[in-house]
Order: structure tokens, then C-alpha cells, then sequence
């Protein structure tokens, strides 16, 4: 399976200058609980995509009243600092976008 | 109690408004307008330089909006993180707007402005008595960061804003505010639960983005109980779904249970989103839990230098693929070719490449048939980073790498000059949380009689 095809909203953005967090917000209830269940979305999938070390990986967390997994990591720079490439984070998803997986 | 009626006009003021929908909502009577101002968002600029990223024209034009209808209804009016990012030097110009509205409009009303930044001594002096804690992955500022920041302001929470409405002010204008208590100081002071209260104002700070389609350049209402509070959109394009409203307590946060804020956090475990028609959603079961010692959170920046940047591109298949070695020959020839003192900072941003993500890009082949590179210096002084500029783009011009058979020059410019100087570029230099027994004490309002 792939995320993009189970997912409405699958975003980055920043959480204040220091963190960026990652929301995959899904279709259905069902899909939501398969997932949460497998653990598909967990910290050491999320360092290894982003090729970060598993501690910046700040938190995981379900959702279910948005049907929402959110994932927050260190930012790789705080925002604006020498070598910026994304001052509002907001284009920072794409690794989730065809993330491949199976329930 | 009676419920309470709360008009969030804008996400930002400055950010724009429907006339329809803002005139709409004033017609619903609110006892209260509230508005945001501000954000950490567009980066260190603004809070470093003190130069506002809204546009003074659209700034004027929301807030005349706004005024017009506070005194038409007789009702407070508070906007928190004016200016942007809240600095002294911000404020002046959105209060100078203020006044020449009144007077264009004649309007007339008691204001109460509250200043959020700080003299560095202070901070200094609360450092040295450990006052100062590291805020999450943040670094722990030193005394140098403080020294050397152009401006550090705090989030101030509810208390001055009720002390402002105590002492009769009509119109509140906040520096930098913890964003949800614009909305929720007005209601605490009634009476109103604080939880439900903060929580509203964390929605309504966004204005109409927790809406299907959402906006934060359209309004939306906040209706307030005892143990509840609704969410409904003005605009009958838009609607607000128990999906909608609670997917927006992702937005921008961490943790969407946990919010912390000035004297302790929103705890959501527990909330109950549901629609009370098929545009309005209620809310329940929002919990406070207040910090032992109360502290608010620091925000400062500090210049780090001038920069000059230059755009360009590359549509040859030899070039591209000897991409890393050619950038990296181009920053070793640029510094042979400046003197060993000459300090600065050269990168290059190559779109095609990793453009946008930097190091946390997977993708490691360049698969494109052409390449966007920013030539970016960062040098003490604007001459410095001019200069720096200069000398990589006319190395990288005509650097001649193995293979080579375009020989007339390496790069296309969009533009002449070639060469953009950008001026003063700003980091953040301080985020971090200041402890304090008594946080009433920080920020002071102070009065004025507008109009009259």
C-alpha cells in the first residue's frame, strides 16, 4: 500500500523555530486502526526516511479523534540559521507521500 | 451564563478579511473582537531587524475594520503580537496607523498598549540566578546571546490584558502574546472556565483554517458556555466539521493533547468534539493544569551578518553530472582567491538536487535535465559579501571541469546585475523559558486616550 492513497492530508510545518512536525491525517477509521495497530508510523521509520538519528525523532503520536498520526523531529537547523532551505518547513512531506507499506 | 460571543475577523492582522463576512459577523453582536498579529513563522527577520512582515497598507486596512465595528458595539477590541513579532519598534507603526485612524475615522476610545520586549540587563540577571531554562531542542542561551540580540520579547499571557480591561481600556494592543489569550483573557476575567477558554482562543486564533474549505483570511465566531464552547464559520461557504476543528489541533503543535502556554498547559486528552448542526462543532472536557512556578516563553535574535546571493542555471548533461565536484573546486578556488583573513560563509542551494530539503533529502541521484543554483554568501559586512559573491559566481562561470565542450560560460542569469545584496541577515538567538513567581509583574499597560 501506498500513503498517499489512504491519506487525505500528508504535510510538514514547523513547530516553532526548533521542531518540525509531520501530520498524515487518513481517509477512513478502519485504515486509521490498521496502521496505529501495525505501528507503521513509528520513530525508527521516520529517522530512517529523513536519515536522521532515532533520538531527534521527538514524538509519535495517534490520533484518532482526526483520524491523524503526527510525527515531530528536530529541525536540521532552526529556522532562518546559515544553510536554511525551508523557512516554514512546509515542504519537508514528500518522503511520506509514497511511503510503501503493508496492514 | 450567559454564553459569550467572540469574532475572530483574520489569522493575522494584515492578512486580509471578506468585508461580507466581517460585517456579517458584527450583526451576530459579539461581546468581543480579538485578532492575532503575529508569528515566529517567516523567520528571525523581522524579530531581529524589527522591520513588521505584514504590509502597512493591508495592516490599516483590517484595523480600521475592526475599530469601526468595536465602537460602533461598544465592545473590547484586542490584538496580541502586534507588529509581527511584538517589538517596541513594530508596535509604534501599527499604533501610529491607530491613531490616524481614529482621527480619519473619528472614532475615539481609551487604549491600553502593553510591551512585551525586554532590557537585556534584566534577562542577564535572571540568567545568573537560573531563572532561564532550556526550551525543548533549543540551545540554553549564554550571556553573549542575550548581549548580542537587537531584540528579545516574551509571550505574555492573560494577566495584563484583564488588568488592561480592569482599568477600562476598550481597545487592548498586546506585543508579543501567547496567541490563544487575545481571545481567552476577555473571558477569564468574566468568569469563564480557563481551559475552555484558552482552548477557544487556540481555534480562533487561526481564524476560519479550522473550516472545511479552511482560511485564515476569513472569520469565524467562538460561542462560550459554562462547560462548553461552539465553533462556527460566518462565511455560509465554509463549515466547520467535529473532523475539522479537531485536525486543527495538529496545526503547528508538537503534541495535539499537550499545549503549553504562559503558567501551564492545555490538556485535550480528553475533549469531545461534536457537531452541533451541520456548520457548528461543540466542544467539551478541555482541562488546564497550571505549572508550580509560572514562566513565559523568550524570544530573541541577533544579526549574523550581510548577504549577497545570486541565481542561476545549468542545462548541460556534463555539468550536471559532475555536479558535487564542480561546487566543491568552485569554493576552494573562491577562497584562493580572497585573501586568509576575508571570514564568510559560501553555499549553494541547487535545485534539481536537494534544493528543498537539504540534508533531509532521500533522493540522492539528480534525475533532472536542469539544475537552479542560489550562489549564498553570508559575510560580515554587505562589501564582504559582495565580494564573495562576485569572485564564486565569475569561478563557477568559467570553471573548466573534465569533459567540458561548452565553453563560453557555465551559467544562465535570469537577471542583470547578477547579483542580489540582501542587507542584514538575523538568527534566532534566544527561545527559552524565563521562570517567574510573578509573571503580572513583566508587562506593565499603559494608557492613552485615543481620539479625544
Amino acid at each position: 500500500m501506498i500513503l498517499k492513497d489512504v491519506a487525505n492530508v500528508i504535510r510538514s510545518k514547523n513547530a516553532g523555530p526548533y521542531e518540525l512536525t509531520l501530520d498524515v491525517i487518513l481517509k477512513d477509521g478502519e485504515m486509521f486502526d490498521k496502521i496505529k495497530t501495525a505501528g507503521i508510523i513509528n520513530s525508527d521509520m521516520i529517522a530512517k526516511l529523513y536519515k536522521i538519528p532515532v533520538e531527534d525523532v521527538l514524538s509519535i503520536v495517534y490520533f484518532p479523534n482526526a483520524l491523524a498520526i503526527k510525527a515531530t523531529i528536530v529541525r536540521p537547523l532552526a529556522s532562518g540559521n546559515m544553510g536554511e532551505r525551508d523557512v516554514y518547513g512546509a515542504q519537508q512531506h514528500a518522503p511520506l507521500v509514497n511511503y510503501e507499506f503493508e496492514v | 451564563m450567559k454564553e459569550l460571543k467572540i469574532l475572530s475577523p483574520s489569522g493575522i492582522v494584515g492578512y486580509g478579511f471578506p468585508e461580507d463576512s466581517f460585517w456579517a459577523g458584527v450583526a451576530l453582536k459579539p461581546d468581543l473582537i480579538a485578532c492575532d498579529a503575529g508569528s515566529t513563522d517567516p523567520g528571525p527577520y523581522y524579530l531581529g531587524s524589527g522591520v513588521p512582515f505584514t504590509n502597512a497598507t493591508a495592516v490599516k486596512r483590517d484595523l480600521k475594520l475592526m475599530l469601526k465595528a468595536a465602537c460602533q458595539l461598544n465592545i473590547p477590541l484586542v490584538i496580541g503580537s502586534m507588529g509581527s513579532s511584538g517589538t517596541d519598534v513594530q508596535m509604534a507603526r501599527e499604533l501610529a496607523t491607530i491613531r490616524e485612524i481614529a482621527k480619519e475615522e473619528n472614532l475615539s476610545f481609551k487604549m491600553a498598549v502593553v510591551s512585551s520586549e525586554f532590557e537585556k540587563q534584566t534577562l542577564v540577571e535572571a540568567l545568573q540566578d537560573g531563572k532561564i531554562e532550556k526550551l525543548g531542542p533549543a540551545p540554553m542561551p549564554t550571556e553573549a546571546d542575550i548581549l548580542e540580540s537587537t531584540h528579545i520579547v516574551a509571550q505574555m499571557g492573560i494577566e495584563p490584558i484583564i488588568k488592561a480591561l480592569d482599568d477600562g481600556a476598550q481597545v487592548v494592543i498586546c506585543g508579543r502574546c501567547y496567541d490563544p489569550a487575545a481571545f481567552a483573557a476577555p473571558a477569564i476575567r468574566l468568569g469563564y472556565d480557563k481551559a475552555l477558554s484558552l482552548h477557544l482562543g487556540k481555534i480562533l486564533e487561526c481564524a476560519a483554517i479550522c473550516a472545511t474549505p479552511g482560511s485564515a483570511s476569513d472569520c469565524i465566531m467562538g460561542y462560550l458556555g459554562e462547560d462548553y464552547f461552539c465553533v462556527e464559520p460566518v462565511s455560509p461557504e465554509r463549515k466547520c466539521t467535529p473532523t475539522s476543528v479537531s485536525a486543527h489541533t495538529l496545526y503547528e503543535k508538537s503534541n495535539p493533547y499537550i499545549l503549553p502556554g504562559p503558567g501551564g498547559h492545555l490538556d485535550l486528552s480528553d475533549c469531545v468534539f461534536t457537531a452541533d448542526s451541520d456548520r457548528r462543532v461543540r466542544v467539551t472536557g478541555s482541562r488546564f493544569v497550571p505549572e508550580a512556578v509560572p514562566s513565559v516563553k523568550l524570544e530573541g535574535a541577533k544579526e549574523a551578518g550581510c548577504r549577497t546571493l545570486s541565481i542561476c542555471g545549468n542545462r548541460d548533461p556534463i555539468f550536471i553530472s559532475q555536479l558535487d565536484d564542480i561546487l566543491e573546486n568552485v569554493k576552494k578556488r573562491t577562497a584562493d582567491n580572497l585573501s586568509a583573513d576575508f571570514d564568510y560563509r559560501l553555499d549553494f542551494i541547487v535545485y534539481g538536487k536537494n534544493g528543498v530539503m537539504g540534508a533531509l533529502e532521500p533522493q540522492t541521484e539528480v534525475t533532472s535535465h536542469e539544475v537552479g543554483i542560489v550562489i549564498d554568501v553570508v559575510a560580515p559586512t554587505q562589501e564582504h559579501a559582495n565580494a564573495v559573491c562576485a569572485v564564486a559566481r565569475s569561478t563557477m562561470l568559467h570553471y573548466g571541469y573534465p569533459g567540458r565542450i561548452a565553453t563560453a560560460g557555465n551559467l544562465a542569469f535570469p537577471f542583470s546585475p547578477s547579483d542580489i545584496k540582501v542587507g542584514p541577515v538575523y538568527v534566532f538567538s534566544v527561545y527559552a523559558l524565563l521562570r517567574t513567581e510573578h509573571p503580572e509583574t513583566l508587562f506593565t499597560p499603559v494608557y492613552e486616550e485615543v481620539g479625544k
